[in-house]
């Protein structure tokens, strides 16, 4: 089993259900993408992971625990981390404000996570004292990435990192998820750019209206015709 | 020279040590109402009614010390009844938000709904004061105080004009200090603190940071209602204390706290002092200062006054205007539009 | 429909009430509740107007109410030839400057590009202009004044028919509403709350302080009527007939028939006030501004110029309220600035509004109904339920007495209960939007 799994989730917000029997997990050290076309509830599939939404069927495990029940902020606390696609970070704070905000739950020294996360981000400790609202939207990212990093959890997920930054910025943050992904945590992401992020997924999901289409391997997923033509443009 | 001095202290006697006090009293009042917009998002119009309320009590434990010869020396008694005024002011507002405002949070209500309820709240705030300590003027002072009197103060400069500082003036600008120093630190330095400013920038994320809401909110309301007692109670120890005069204090405050950007805390004190100077300096006659300026043979025509006391609520009003003519988000950048 | 027979029968129920009251207690009484229940009922429309149309939350009900006072006393008492003639024109030029101040103050603004310069000049021509206009307004004023201050002392009015004030209360409220709403509209709800706040406080503070206008707090009273005077109305030869037709005393007769007379006019405004609401919630303008109160932003999409029709609505409502308030003042036949008070003229507006139904206008008319009797009807009670608690104590105890004297705060109380539990748990209202008779 999974480290991470939500299993048959069906739900939505209200009366409608946007997800059916939609099946997302992530196992230890590797990266989970989600891919598909616009409206397919690639994000509600992870808000519902994270507890973020109701769903009548299916559960949530982390590591063999049903969490299914939890509240998000219980979820931080069993070592889930979530940054959103969008207002994921603390404008009027400094950026190590920022990062200390993401350790609030944390009663131990953060120092020295906070000494791997600006390893991990220069220039981060770089700007450490401007306010994150002043940075450019790359930054912004690895502000947002680098609050989640710091309750050390064990998985990351990421909705939409790359969203409106540039190539060059998003090959960089591609880079980045890689690198964390080897320190052995699980990540879980939604992506836009589905060809990218194939490329560095060890799982891939394609979902279509809230369904599992395809579920195989990021290479596999690539190499597969169907995907490719509705998918990925050929 | 000995008239520009003159002039000055006539000055500083009527219009800046009255407006330094007054100014510190909107200061405190408008950081409540601006703490309460960025964690809660919404105007609370029972501000005003929650000051009379802490008021209220502080005033009865003072008459209650008084009555038992307990005192403070040179200070104030009220300052020792200060503490139980602001536990009771805060219990008062954590039930209010535990029955009332609760609800809508989980709803996720428009803010127009919890400035609605705010009313509400006004309204059996004001009905519990009247009905306990009733609508007339309360005196709870012991005795009025000087730091300096007129008498001393042209003894020692020899000059014409004398300068008063009552003591509740000079207390009032010390605790406005000690209590906005306090908060910042508290803000700024503690995790309690700094988990407020996290919420008021961004409620989703601090929620997915951990940060319980709840104990936010909770805070925040304590302080608010810290905030709101101190302020009410060096109002009422500098002019009096009556029920609606407090509720009149409303316009004033969200004057400042606008014009300094609501949920700006550092905007809610400058635009309390910015209030209070203009409210002072617009109503004040210049009859005597003119004078005392002028040649001897000219005469003054008229009190030389901008703008009667009566309508000092205009002062407010107009600066407001403007401000949201020119500038919506206030001086400061609030989190307001 | 149930829902519609259920509509009935809250107006069933408030007419039976005020039947009871007219029954057990007097009739007199009944009808003063009636005709303050029909200027209730059409402020709560004008209120319903601004916040069940669209969304506009107006905290200066009472100042609103308080320019159609002012313009009942204006329109209706007899000008003061002597005042006139001592300080008229210096009022009249005070006037003329500070118009010429402001609008060269506009001119300042639009012909000067933004910086600096601009800020300065219009300090400049402000300051200037205030002064000029002071050291003409301030002689005349003063001189207005010392006419005869115990009898006058004012300017007095235009001497016209009572009845006229109605429509120009409306207009008075209809422009201090465009001055307010054309800076505060288009930015947060918030800020539209406080600045009405505000733009109220000081109408209050005007008609207290302005002495030359309204003889301050030393109110103008015995504005002429729209109805006889009860005096002449027991010297008549037919209203004496009428009573002995009717078999009752021509003394008490004459103050109900008064009263009567008042609670036609006032039914009268309310059936045209609540006719033309009902036809505009209907028509495609109607439409249009629930369109966008529900939906700001499609609507905004959809080229919608919310502002202005946020405006356009917050004036129509200011001039429903204006109306009403000068219509309380002719029923009163005074104008007596201390009565004004935020929490009788606009909170219990509000409370009306909540409790009848936000966006349904026969809510508001049911609202203001059951609102202002139980207002009424509080106040006895309180001390009746004071009595009862405070039976068994000491006759000479000063909880008792305080107690005893806090009862009338008792109303206070009650209505801020009775808004948040609307608020709560109905928060729709006795008739909800959009389940009126239609």
């Amino acid at each position: 089993m999974s480290y991470l799994i939500g299993e048959g989730m069906t739900g939505g917000y209200g009366s409608v259900d946007i997800l059916h029997d939609c099946t997302i997990a992530v196992d230890k050290g590797e990266i989970a993408v989600i891919v598909g076309p616009n409206g397919a509830g690639k994000s509600t599939a992870m808000k519902a992971v994270f507890g973020m939404l109701n769903i009548h069927t299916g559960r949530i495990m982390l590591d063999g625990e049903d969490i299914t029940a939890l509240t998000p902020q219980a979820r931080v606390a069993k070592g889930m981390a979530f940054v959103p696609q969008t207002n994921n970070i603390f404008p009027s704070m400094s950026v190590e404000q920022n990062l200390e905000m993401g350790a609030f739950l944390r009663r131990d020294d953060i120092n020295g996570t906070l000494q791997e996360v600006y390893d991990l981000f220069p220039i981060l400790k770089q700007k450490r004292n401007q306010n994150a609202g002043e940075l450019s939207g790359g930054q912004r990212q690895q502000v947002a990435v680098g609050r989640a990093l710091m309750t050390q959890p064990k998985v990351l997920m990421l909705d939409e990192p790359t969203a409106g930054v540039s190539p060059i910025v998003m090959d960089e943050l591609f880079d980045l998820i890689i690198d964390i992904a080897r320190t052995g945590l699980s990540i879980l992401m939604v992506e836009q750019n589905a060809r990218q992020a194939l490329n560095i997924a060890d799982k891939g999901y394609v979902l279509v209206q809230g369904r599992n289409r395809f579920t195989d391997t990021g290479h596999a997923l690539m190499n597969n015709p169907d995907v490719r033509r509705s998918f990925l443009g050929g | 020279m000995e008239n520009w001095l003159n002039a000055f202290a006539l000055l500083s006697n009527f219009v800046i040590v009255p407006a330094i006090a007054y100014g510190s009293q909107l200061a405190l009042g408008a950081l409540g109402v601006t703490l309460v917009f960025g964690i809660l998002r919404f105007s609370n119009f029972a501000h005003g009614d929650t000051m009379s309320l802490g008021t209220m009590v502080v005033i009865l434990f003072t008459w209650w010390f008084q009555s038992m010869g307990i005192n403070l020396g040179p200070l104030p008694t009220a300052l020792l009844a200060l503490p139980f005024g602001i536990f009771f002011c805060a219990v008062f507002v954590l039930l209010s938000d535990r029955f009332v405002y609760r609800f809508y949070r989980a709803k996720r209500a428009d803010p127009v709904i919890y400035l609605i309820a705010s009313v509400g709240i006004m309204f059996i705030t004001n009905g519990i004061v009247r009905f306990i300590i009733g609508p007339d003027d309360q005196n709870f002072a012991d005795g009025e105080r000087f730091i300096i009197r007129a008498r001393e103060f042209k003894e020692m400069t020899g000059l014409d004009q004398g300068v008063t500082i009552k003591l509740s003036q000079g207390l009032t600008f010390v605790t406005m200090i000690v209590v906005v120093a306090a908060l910042f630190w508290f803000l700024n330095r503690t995790r309690s603190g700094k988990s407020m400013r996290a919420y008021s920038d961004n409620e989703d994320l601090a929620l997915l940071s951990g940060i319980n809401p709840d104990k936010v909110v909770a805070i925040t309301w304590i302080i608010a209602a810290a905030l709101a007692t101190i302020a009410g109670t060096l109002y009422g120890l500098d002019k009096s204390f009556k029920p609606f005069t407090y509720f009149q204090l409303l316009l004033p405050i969200f004057a400042a706290a606008i014009v300094g950007g609501l949920g700006n805390p550092l905007g809610a004190i400058a635009g309390g002092f910015v209030i209070a100077f203009s409210e002072i300096t617009i109503t004040y006659a210049y009859k005597r200062f003119v004078e005392y300026l002028m040649p001897e043979s000219w005469e003054a025509g008229g009190l030389i006054q901008l703008l009667s006391t009566d309508y000092k609520f205009a002062v407010s009003f107009i600066i407001l205007l403007l401000v949201l003519l020119v500038r919506p988000h206030g001086i400061f950048k609030g989190t307001g539009v | 429909m149930s829902g519609a027979l259920r509509n009935i029968s809250y107006f069933v129920v408030m007419t039976a009430l005020i039947v009871v009251v007219g029954q057990l207690q007097s009739w007199n009484l009944a009808l003063s509740i009636l005709n303050l229940c029909i200027i209730s009922a059409i402020m709560a429309l004008g209120v319903n107007i601004q916040w069940g149309y669209a969304g506009l939350f107006n905290v200066g009900v009472m100042g609103f109410a308080a320019l159609g006072g002012l313009a009942a006393m204006l329109i209706s008492v007899p000008p003061v030839q002597e005042a006139w003639a001592v300080g008229g024109t210096g009022v009249l030029l005070g006037f003329v400057t500070a118009i010429v101040t402001i609008a060269a103050a506009v001119f300042t603004f639009r012909s000067l590009a933004r910086g600096t310069l601009r800020t300065l000049a219009i300090i400049v021509v402000c300051t200037l202009g205030y002064a000029i206009t002071r050291s003409v307004f301030d002689p005349a004023t003063d001189a207005i004044e010392s006419v005869n201050p115990a009898s006058t002392g004012y300017l007095g009015g235009f001497g016209l028919p009572i009845l006229l004030s109605w429509p120009v209360g409306g207009i008075f409220a209809g422009c201090a509403a465009w001055v307010v709403g054309k800076i505060t509209l288009g930015l947060r709800t918030d800020y539209l709350a406080i600045a009405t706040l505000g733009i109220s406080e000081i109408i209050v503070a005007m008609l207290k302080n302005e002495d030359w206008m309204t003889r301050g707090v030393k109110n103008v009273v015995g504005l002429p009527r729209p109805v006889p005077f009860e005096i002449n109305l027991q010297q008549s030869q037919w209203f004496l007939d009428l009573c002995a037709k009717l078999g009752t005393a021509p003394v008490t007769f004459s103050s109900i028939f008064v009263k009567l007379c008042y609670a036609g006019l006032f039914t009268v405004v309310l059936l045209v006030v609540l006719y033309l609401s009902e036809k505009a919630l209907r028509s495609p303008w109607g439409r249009m501004m629930r369109a966008i109160r529900d939906n700001e932003v499609s609507s905004n999409a959809m080229g919608k110029n919310i502002k202005a029709r946020h405006l356009q609505v917050f004036i129509l409502g200011s001039v429903v309220v204006g109306i009403a308030g000068a219509m309380l003042t002719t029923l009163d036949g005074q104008l007596t600035p201390a009565s004004y008070q935020p929490l009788r003229f606009t909170f219990l507006i509000w409370v009306m509004v909540i409790v009848g139904g936000s966006g349904n206008n026969w809510g508001a008319v049911l609202g203001g109904f059951v609102i202002w009797y139980f207002w009424i009807q509080a106040e006895p009670l309180g001390i009746w339920l004071m009595n009862l608690i405070t039976a068994n104590m000491d006759a000479g105890s000063a909880l008792r007495a305080h107690l005893l004297d806090s009862a009338q705060h008792m109303r206070l109380m009650t209505m801020g209960l009775i808004l948040l539990l609307t608020l709560r748990f109905s928060p729709r209202g006795l008739i909800p939007e959009g389940s009126a008779k239609r």
